[in-house]
């Protein structure tokens, strides 16, 4: 298998086959809590694909050439979650000096994204399955990219549910969680196609 | 009663951090495949929980107010690596069924979110029971999701079969699905509850306010302080 065809099986198995939320359940306090509405869920979509894809390539750069090396792995979890914040911090302040526009677009998402749990779990993730650089980076952008997907797509539905007559004790979090689970068994008919 | 046994209730029924608050669904719904992965997580968490609220509390009056977040998560992220390597010691099968959802105990919600809420502001004691009661609450609830699932799933609680062959399990509880449903009618169910009890209370989904500590994004919340 060539390595451009590993790459594109890399994304779809992050993306769509393993789906970080509907299958992983990783994400889900900002899965549920954002998709409220279309705009603020890409927003989120956004920030989350680029905070991603910046944190899994610093996390697997350090692992392998400070962590491995000192023989520190045992660190790790510390180490990442460090690395995450300050890296949240310092994207967000590049952005806003850089690019009113889209600091504005992403607004508060991006310094609150440093607990969402699929950046490290994407870190700790990509380290324990020893992908190296390139693909740990690839799998990280797959991975946010699944992320968006499922948030866009909830906040599509949220939208049409707030509509209609639902059983009172199936009001907010349950009728929410209800869509989830069919979404997550459509997102399971994608294991077909690795 | 005595303001002890007030954190214990206050954690397991009146502010159930799972059921109530709706935080931590994370490990609420990955790891609950079985009942004793359930409690396996449960009580490691409870571990973190007790301890990183006692250490908050303890240095509460010495981390200044500014840095006090990055403190509380290398506070906590310390104690998850010890358990971590603990549990990789003493119980290897549980470490590799719970697998990455371990190290990711220093994401849950539930743990920043109490060292900012109660930890930060009470004393050691006080905030060890708030811990107690807390991670008492998530045990039971993620005790219950895993159990429900596994007797739905595959037809046996703690691993006892319980069916004796006359009804045959749906695999698709212990699958990803599963735990959304399964967690979608436990919510609703106490929403009835509690909708004969007070009529308008109802458990709305996401952060309600009470994620502040936790950073998940509460876009309603901060876009009003904005304004």
């Amino acid at each position: 298998m060539s390595s451009q065809t590993s790459l594109i099986l890399i994304i779809l198995s992050t993306a769509l086959v393993n789906n970080v939320v509907l299958i992983q359940f990783l994400g889900i306090c900002s899965f549920l809590g954002v998709s409220k509405q279309m705009k603020a869920s890409l927003s989120l979509g956004l920030a989350v694909v680029f905070v991603i894809t910046l944190s899994s390539a610093v996390a697997s750069l350090l692992y392998t050439y400070v962590l491995l090396p000192l023989e520190l792995t045992y660190l790790k979890t510390i180490v990442f979650i460090l690395v995450i914040a300050a890296l949240v911090q310092m994207v967000e302040m590049f952005i806003k000096k850089k690019s009113p526009a889209v600091y504005n677009a992403l607004g508060i998402y991006l310094p609150l994204i440093t607990t969402n749990c699929a950046v490290l779990g994407v870190a700790l993730t990509n380290v324990q399955d020893e992908l190296n650089f390139i693909q740990s980076v690839t799998a990280g952008f797959g991975t946010a990219v699944g992320f968006t997907i499922a948030i866009v797509l909830l906040a599509g539905i949220r939208s049409r549910i707030d509509e209609e007559a639902i059983p009172k004790p199936f009001r907010g979090a349950p009728v929410v969680l209800l869509s989830a689970a069919l979404m997550s068994i459509a997102f399971m008919g994608f294991s077909g196609i690795l | 009663m005595k303001p002890w046994a007030e954190r214990i209730y206050n954690g397991v029924i009146r502010e159930n951090p799972t059921l109530v608050l709706m935080l931590g669904m994370c490990p609420t719904l990955a790891v609950t495949t079985s009942a004793v992965n359930a409690l396996g997580m449960g009580v490691s968490t409870m571990a973190v929980l007790i301890m990183s609220n006692l250490v908050v509390s303890l240095v509460r009056k010495v981390i200044p107010d500014q840095v006090r977040l990055p403190a509380y998560i290398v506070i906590v992220a310390s104690l998850v690596t010890v358990v971590e390597l603990l549990m990789e010691a003493f119980v290897p099968v549980l470490y590799k069924a719970l697998g990455i959802y371990i190290p990711l105990i220093v994401v849950n919600c539930i743990i920043l979110g109490r060292a900012e809420a109660y930890a930060s502001k009470n004393p050691p004691l006080l905030s060890l029971f708030d811990g107690l009661g807390m991670g008492l609450g998530f045990t039971a609830a993620l005790v219950v999701v895993g159990a429900l699932r596994e007797l739905l799933g595959s037809g046996t609680i703690f691993g006892v079969d319980v069916t004796m062959g006359i009804l045959e399990p749906v695999v698709i509880f212990v699958k990803a699905p599963g735990a959304f449903l399964i967690l979608a009618f436990l919510v609703a169910v106490l929403n009835a509850c509690h909708i004969k009890n007070r009529s308008d209370k109802l458990v709305e989904s996401g952060c309600d306010g009470h994620c502040a500590a936790c950073g998940s994004p509460c876009p309603d919340k901060k876009e009003e302080a904005a304004k």
